[in-house]
């Protein structure tokens, strides 16, 4: 019995697998689930009734009723809508910083760890370098520049350009990551043998190292989104992010603070929304990394 | 490494445009000829590998033009960063080291008093929940600490502004029951009580996440010991429990827990920028926003590279305390 399940198993791919571990893990089937429901939510924003840039003086600061389920800001336009239109940017910063991170970080571990030796020194010098700078200092100083000056293909004030900005700070994790993979995955049987039958070093990176080590930067770019939304949010909240009339949570955030005792709604909602996002993404990279690691599981458990 | 880094840095600070000046020019509109005379007076009309020089190691060595009458007439005064000279603010003419010296006590305070607390809580939540392993407690730490995580600090900071200072009243005085902000009742002579009044909220905003990270991490090395062999012994001599874990369980979790604290060091004082800028506290944080905002240089290096130093001198920490706690660690 046990053995033909096993056979049974070993049929099934990579993503079978993780997604059978996936599931059992119920922190992260809900943080799937709410994300994707907000996901959906954001995406049909356009459906909503009310622009969210145009304002209505006339339906200045109500609070929360069925016509505006989360009030309405200083220039009457409704929340809801704006934080949907603002969960847009957030989503978008998120995943073009995980991109940013992985294109620059995957490549520069992969040739750290492959290649070892003065490749590995001086990346690694400056991934160490890079770490050193205080990325909450330089995410300020940097979207401070950049609100002023014009660079070709990124505008100011877009959201490329502020996950940008958080991309350059924040690849070092991934790239340390994929360093250590290759470095172990290196040392295999297989990849000598892949080496005995004339593969070269590229092919041999991407084709046989690379998918070994994708458990891990799956991880990692599921906690980088988290990362990058929060940080997105806090630039925002203190004025250096997406600026007005633009909605992003950070800066609906910071704009509500001067409402707070009179219109709490307009503070409260926002930081919500950033709250059960971050917490969503943190429970599946959680049931994900569970999933690609299966020793550490058993090993949680008491069984090994 | 941090002599690298200071050129990267100063790069970027200067090739912003508008200019250090912008701040000046910004309630009415300058005359051209005040701005150059501005210009050569702060010496920005050099070129910027001069400029650099000059914030480096000073420019007493050459003539510099004080009056911004165009001609190099006297000599310079500056002693530059490396004979601890970081020159003065272009926002209140004030020496940078000064304005830093105002601030920096009351930013070491809060996170002193905030780290205080995080381990007064962070370490019995993470060694019970350890110890009683999935257990209620356990459970209900674990949501927390993954909430903890989560919850972005300046939202979690106009919470509990909203709760405490707008909403909630002291019985006996009907006013608010905590202030907003600030450090300590403007008009009212030193008491110990407003003191504390005024550090709850910041640090409570400030604490949250660290001790839901420590617990967490406290949590999973406490487990890793407490399934050592040398454990089963200590057990199996006939120790009581609490030596058990006190004495041999404890003292080898906490290790990575003083490692990690190191390398988080900065990562604290970079929060406070939050903090700061929420409950108006008069710090390091706000002092940088306020450099930021205004193209302050001299204080946007000074705070930029003191930080990294600080980065740099913490992972230096983390290695030596991690050596010297583990005698299994050697370095070459």
């Amino acid at each position: 019995m046990k053995t033909s399940d096993r056979t049974e198993r070993r049929s099934e791919g990579l993503a079978a697998d993780v997604w059978r571990r996936f599931r059992r893990h119920p922190g992260a089937v809900a943080g799937l689930l709410v994300l994707s429901l907000l996901m959906l939510v954001i995406i049909l924003a356009g459906f909503s009734p009310y622009d969210p840039e145009k304002s209505d003086i006339l339906s200045r600061l109500q609070p929360p009723s069925w016509k505006h389920p989360m009030g309405t800001d200083p220039l009457g336009r409704d929340l809801l809508t704006r934080v949907l239109y603002g969960g847009r940017i957030s989503m978008l910063v998120g995943l073009m910083v995980v991109a940013i991170t992985l294109v620059i970080g995957v490549p520069i571990g992969a040739a750290a760890g492959y290649f070892g030796g003065w490749v590995d020194n001086v990346l690694m010098r400056i991934t160490d370098a890079a770490l050193t700078l205080p990325s909450l200092l330089v995410l300020i100083l940097l979207s401070a520049i950049l609100h002023e000056v014009e660079i070709p293909f990124f505008e100011r004030n877009s959201p490329m350009t502020i996950a940008l900005v958080i991309g350059l700070l924040s690849w070092m994790t991934t790239a340390r990551l994929v360093r250590a993979s290759f470095l172990t995955i290196r040392e295999r049987d297989f990849i000598t043998a892949a080496r005995s039958v004339g593969a070269g070093n590229l092919r041999i990176m991407t084709r046989h190292i690379l998918p070994n080590a994708i458990g891990p930067i799956i991880v990692e770019s599921t906690l980088e989104m988290g990362y990058a939304i929060m940080q997105e949010s806090g630039l925002s909240f203190l004025g250096f992010g997406i600026q007005p009339p633009t909605p992003s949570w950070g800066n609906l955030l910071g704009n509500a603070q001067e409402h707070l005792s009179k219109h709490p709604w307009l503070a409260i909602f926002p930081g919500l929304m950033i709250f059960v996002v971050i917490i969503s993404v943190n429970y599946i990279g959680d049931g994900l990394r569970d999933a690609f690691d299966p020793f550490k599981v058993l090993k949680q458990v008491g069984e090994v | 490494m941090l002599f690298l880094l200071s050129i990267v840095l100063f790069a970027l600070v200067n090739i912003a445009p508008g200019g250090p000046l912008a701040g000046y020019g910004r309630s009415r509109r300058m005359k051209p000829e005040k701005r150059e005379m501005l210009m050569r007076q702060f010496g920005l009309d050099k070129s910027l590998p001069v400029q650099y020089v000059v914030w480096l190691i000073g420019n007493d060595w050459m003539s510099v033009d004080a009056d911004g009458d165009g001609i190099a007439d006297s000599h310079g005064t500056r002693r530059g960063i490396l004979r601890g000279d970081f020159g003065f603010s272009f926002r209140t003419r004030r020496p940078v080291l000064d304005e830093i010296m105002d601030r920096l006590p009351n930013t070491v305070y809060l996170m002193g008093v905030t780290f205080a607390i995080v381990f007064v809580f962070a370490i019995p939540i993470g060694i019970i929940s350890a110890v009683k392993q999935y257990s209620l407690f356990d459970i209900a730490v674990s949501t927390f600490s993954f909430a903890g995580q989560a919850i972005p600090e300046f939202w979690f900071g106009l919470i509990l502004i909203l709760i405490f200072y707008a909403r909630l009243d002291n019985p006996l005085t009907g006013e608010s029951l905590l202030p907003s902000g600030g450090m300590y009742t403007l008009e009212a002579s030193f008491s110990l009580w407003d003191r504390i009044k005024h550090l709850i909220l910041p640090v409570t905003t400030g604490a949250l996440g660290w001790i839901a990270w420590y617990s967490r991490f406290l949590r999973s090395s406490m487990l890793d010991v407490i399934h050592q062999a040398y454990i089963v012994t200590a057990r199996a001599k006939g120790l009581r429990e609490r030596v058990v874990l006190g004495r041999h369980a404890l003292k080898n979790a906490l290790i990575p827990l003083v490692t990690m604290v190191a390398v988080d060091l900065p990562y604290l004082f970079a929060g406070a920028v939050f903090i700061e800028m929420i409950f108006s506290w008069p710090g390091m944080g706000r002092l940088y926003y306020q450099a930021a905002l205004q193209r302050d240089y001299p204080m946007l290096m000074a705070t930029l590279i003191i930080s990294a130093g600080i980065m740099i001198f913490s992972n230096l920490l983390a290695d030596i305390i991690y050596a010297f706690l583990d005698p299994r660690i050697h370095y070459d």
